[in-house]
């Protein structure tokens, strides 16, 4: 798939990590790791800056994570006005890895607090795009 | 004081949400302002930096429109950009120039004019102003980077509300005594507490406003300075940093780590270090903006910055007197001219010319200007 298939607006069509969105389509949200020197990525990267190597592994973000801090958009920008009011969160994985994404509404907003376990986990927004999204 | 690289002139049109004037007329206004009284002919300029964010112009490359429009061919002009932080990246480079021998006198005109775009629309162009694979697709805002990071601090440190509404009380008290702010209503603390969420935890008036503006500033050689003014303004020190586009990414939630190492540099460069600093304009896009950068700047311990403007410290009588202009919560906010007005202010108080808002006995000002969400600030050390 293109990563023009991802998110609910996509400004990129092609990218070296574009199977990042067939993973969304199986069920997993990927991150990567180099092969040489073992640094995770997410956003995942087709290539590490410290070795300069593009020999990158597939890592899935299994593990639930903490809620590092979140934000409640209540207008949001072109693209987004008939979603909002939407809420965002990074999330600090033990995978090493940390994730911004929407805080699914299977959460209430008044229930968000800092500290809480959140996973990540795939959205299928329509039959060909995908995202992925924070839900305990 | 060292004594290499001045600024001899500053200016700048009033910030309005619809100035009704072309890009080129707005750009003349401040560049009018800076050089009146200077006795300096177009012909004694060695070149031209223009600074602003290109996504809001329909005119593509417009430093040479400017350059015709101030008759200022065939000097070279050229563009620089850093967002928000435009206007002193275009200082930073000119102080660089000047020093290097490259020039000896250049004109810095930050602008932008904002209200060629819709609310919304702007809203969306500064929503790819983050990573675009992997944040804007979420809806990602400017103030949603921000409360970001005043979630966290609040948290962290049991900081509250109101204690970011009193930033916007005390400079909504300053943007109605200047004459060139956008915003000259003094506002309350129930009228701050009491406005629309935009992005929890930050409020309407804990956002500052787009508008159209432009800035002007003149940095010349120790040489012409002295030629030209009495009153030169000496560059102390600059400082720079780039922090990651991503959030998720970075060291921290509750500081700007860039902010951080940019003030380290200039410190150095300067010799002095916070407590030398007697008036600072620091880059209050939102409330949290000004407590994170009174703490990365080093005026309050991490945590205590709130405690800096409930004591009134950052008012003009206070120990340590920050955006006594109105900053950008009243001034507003176009994005390349906001640095250059930063400018405009430090040097006014530095000359003594500041009228009712100013800091007695200013000798050393600091400007911090800060593009994106803590992504590229600039720390620029100016004495007197």
């Amino acid at each position: 798939m293109d990563f023009a298939n991802f998110g609910v607006v996509s400004f990129t069509k092609q990218a070296k990590v574009a199977p990042f969105v067939d993973y969304l389509d199986q069920g997993k949200v990927m991150a990567t790791e180099c092969k040489q020197c073992g640094k995770k990525y997410f956003p995942p990267r087709a290539d590490c800056p410290y070795c300069l190597s593009s020999e990158m592994e597939w890592v899935e973000i299994k593990s639930k994570g903490k809620l590092l801090t979140f934000t409640t958009v209540n207008y949001g920008p072109s693209g987004f006005e008939d979603v909002a009011p939407y809420s965002l969160g990074i999330v600090e994985f033990p995978e090493g890895v940390r994730v911004l994404a929407k805080i699914r509404k299977k959460v209430d907003v008044g229930d968000i607090k800092i500290g809480m376990e959140l996973r990540v986990v795939p959205v299928v927004l329509s039959e060909d795009r995908f995202a992925y999204g924070l839900e305990p | 004081m060292k004594e290499e690289v001045a600024v001899i002139g500053v200016g700048q049109t009033a910030f309005t949400r619809n100035c009704g004037v072309s890009i080129r007329e707005l750009c003349f206004e401040a560049y009018r302002e800076a050089v009146e009284g200077l006795d300096l002919s177009p012909k004694d300029i060695d070149a031209l930096i223009i600074a602003s964010a290109p996504e809001y112009d329909k005119q593509r490359t417009p430093a040479a429109l400017i350059s015709e429009y101030l008759g200022l061919t065939p000097s070279p002009a050229f563009y620089v950009e850093s967002v928000c932080s435009a206007g002193t990246t275009g200082v930073r480079v000119a102080y660089s120039m000047i020093k290097a021998g490259v020039h000896d006198i250049i004109v810095m005109i930050g602008f932008q004019k904002m209200s060629e775009l819709s609310s919304r629309d702007a809203a969306e162009v500064m929503g790819r102003g983050d990573d675009t694979m992997f944040s804007s697709p979420f809806g990602t805002t400017m103030p949603a980077g921000h409360a970001l990071y005043a979630q966290a601090y609040l948290h962290k440190y049991g900081a509250t509300e109101e204690q970011l509404a009193k930033v916007r009380v005390k400079n909504s008290h300053y943007g109605a005594l200047n004459p060139k702010a956008n915003y000259k209503k003094v506002l309350s603390l129930e009228e701050i507490m009491n406005s629309d969420v935009i992005c929890s935890p930050l409020k309407k008036f804990d956002c500052c406003a787009n508008a159209d503006g432009a800035s002007c500033v003149i940095l010349a050689s120790a040489a012409k300075a002295k030629k030209y003014t009495s009153k030169p303004v000496w560059v102390l020190g600059v400082g720079a940093a780039t922090a990651e586009l991503n959030w998720s990414v970075r060291g921290s939630n509750t500081s700007f780590l860039a902010t951080r190492e940019a003030a380290k540099t200039a410190y150095e460069m300067a010799g002095l270090g916070p407590e030398d600093i007697n008036v600072a304009e620091v880059h209050d896009c939102f409330t949290i903006s000004e407590i994170l950068a009174y703490e990365d700047l080093g005026f309050a311990k991490p945590g205590e910055g709130p405690k800096l403007v409930e004591d009134k410290a950052t008012y003009h009588d206070g120990k340590i007197p920050v955006n006594v202009d109105g900053g950008l919560l009243s001034k507003g906010h176009p994005i390349g001219a906001t640095g250059g007005s930063q400018v405009r202010t430090i040097v006014k108080q530095l000359r003594g010319e500041a009228g009712e808002t100013q800091v007695a006995g200013a000798k050393v000002g600091l400007a911090q200007n800060v593009g994106g969400v803590g992504t590229y600030p600039n720390v620029i050390i100016f004495g007197r």
